[in-house]
């Protein structure tokens, strides 16, 4: 369904700012579908921040945010159908096991899937045999795999992620770039928050968010080098 | 990903029911897994309730003098005790800005959690509270009148209280001033429903204050699920 649809993220002039410190300003990108942007920065250089501005979480001191090319108001309801946000926290309730865990989470997405897609889901990132564990006996991995789980089934073009390869191992680690390469060939598209050296194979950009602190010369290249990206790639 | 090309007729409809359908059953059932936070509150209530023949000795005419006024404030306290419940565990795992990521709106999910946590702590309060009238001695008519009183008045308890638990989310000692900002906005709830009783007690009509209830529930199932979700918005920005 997404691949008929084309669809863009842009981001225009986005300025936030946490108490008296300037998190990010006139931040601006676009990414179109099968596009990943990859935020980078130190810890607490606002990437976090910057990704609930984008998931409406956040409401930015400035900025406008388009969605295929129309404004998102914070949280429209457009928007919210088609995106999918994992945060830091991994949002599962301990009481609830693995399976119903992930139910509740597709049912909130307005996703309905087949008992044997979440059973294969589950499989597929290897927690078929944790599936009635309450969540609460899962590793602190585990528990991130539930979430690409819910990746695989969710079907949102929009992937909103924070650090989703935390506490994953090597094997998980892998699971999740070939996810998020299939996804993009599908069409999709993915802003991912992370410190790891991504290889997926779709058209990467990286944006570094420490360099929209206020400091007016940094900001100037910062623009000028995302310029530059944006023609290299529509050259390409 | 071809899954992706099927998503369309497995769409469930978006629509506000659905939505406060699935958070209803999804809190109902939160609240079953965690079944000892319920009766806690329910002990809790009986134990307030029992307290007061107990303080001030067993002369008759003053229990059923009090009664009515000791029920309504030993449910509202209890309610009190519960009404962190409603946020704040989700705020604390990032459920809670799934759910406003959610394309239901908002406003129908909280209106979902408000009715689970009546269903899971004002309806049981209603149920158990003639028996503890009957330590008051209180007739058949006022025991019903009670539980009328009640059925019409938790519910409004859980309304307005979940308006200023999502105001106190994320808040240092968030469930002090929860209980500071709350109590005095139910008052009016308790006067009306501890009037319902004494009325029926006095041999008056007790409908007008039955009705007072009624349209206050009407009012806050009409407002509240708004105010609340435009807190958690407050909150989780």
């Amino acid at each position: 369904m997404i691949a008929a649809v084309p669809s863009s993220l842009r981001g225009e002039n986005l300025t936030l700012s946490r108490g008296s410190r300037v998190l990010f300003t006139q931040l601006g990108f676009l990414i179109a579908s099968g596009e990943a942007l990859i935020l980078r920065g130190a810890n607490g250089s606002g990437k976090t921040s910057l990704l609930r501005v984008l998931a409406g979480l956040t409401q930015a001191d400035e900025g406008v945010i388009f969605w295929n090319e129309s404004v998102c108001t914070t949280a429209s309801f457009q928007f919210r159908s088609n995106a999918l946000y994992l945060g830091h926290a991994n949002a599962l309730k301990d009481d609830l096991t693995t399976a119903e865990n992930l139910a509740d989470a597709l049912a909130f997405d307005g996703v309905t899937m087949s008992e044997e897609k979440q059973v294969d889901a589950l499989k597929q990132v290897g927690l078929s045999s944790r599936r009635h564990l309450p969540a609460r006996k899962l590793s602190q991995g585990q528990k991130r795999r539930i979430g690409l789980a819910r990746l695989l089934l969710a079907e949102k073009p929009l992937w909103l992620l924070d650090e989703p390869t935390n506490a994953l191992d090597a094997e998980g680690v892998a699971l999740f770039t070939r996810i998020t390469d299939e996804h993009l060939s599908a069409g999709g598209i993915a802003c991912i928050a992370t410190h790891l050296d991504m290889k997926v194979h779709a058209q990467m950009r990286e944006l570094r968010v420490d360099e929209y602190e206020a400091g007016e010369s940094s900001r100037s290249t910062a623009v000028s080098k995302l310029a530059e990206t944006h023609e290299a790639t529509e050259a390409a | 990903m071809n899954s992706l090309a099927n998503a369309a007729p497995e769409t469930p409809e978006i629509s506000a029911e659905n939505g406060v359908l699935l958070a209803f059953r999804r809190d109902c059932r939160l609240a079953m897994r965690s079944r000892g936070e319920i009766i806690q509150a329910l002990v809790f209530f009986v134990i307030v309730v029992s307290l007061f023949p107990l303080a001030v000795g067993a002369e008759s005419a003053l229990l059923k003098r009090i009664a009515p006024g000791v029920v309504w404030v030993a449910a509202l306290l209890s309610v009190l005790l519960t009404l962190p419940r409603l946020f704040a565990s989700d705020y604390a795992d990032g459920t809670l800005e799934q759910l406003a990521m959610s394309p239901y709106p908002m406003a129908t999910i909280v209106a979902g959690k408000m009715l689970a946590h009546w269903f899971t702590t004002g309806l049981p309060l209603a149920l158990v509270a003639p028996i503890l009238g009957l330590q008051f001695g209180l007739g058949t008519g006022e025991l019903g009148v009670i539980v009328a009183s009640l059925m019409l008045g938790t519910p409004i308890l859980s309304m307005i209280g979940a308006i200023g638990a999502a105001l106190t989310l994320g808040v240092r000692g968030g469930s002090i001033l929860m209980a500071l900002l709350v109590l005095p906005l139910y008052i009016p709830v308790l006067i009306f429903g501890a009037g319902a009783v004494e009325a029926s007690m006095a041999g008056i009509d007790y409908a007008a204050n039955l009705s007072l209830l009624g349209a206050g529930l009407l009012l806050g199932a009409l407002a509240s699920p708004f105010a609340a979700a435009a807190a958690v918005k407050i909150a989780l920005d």
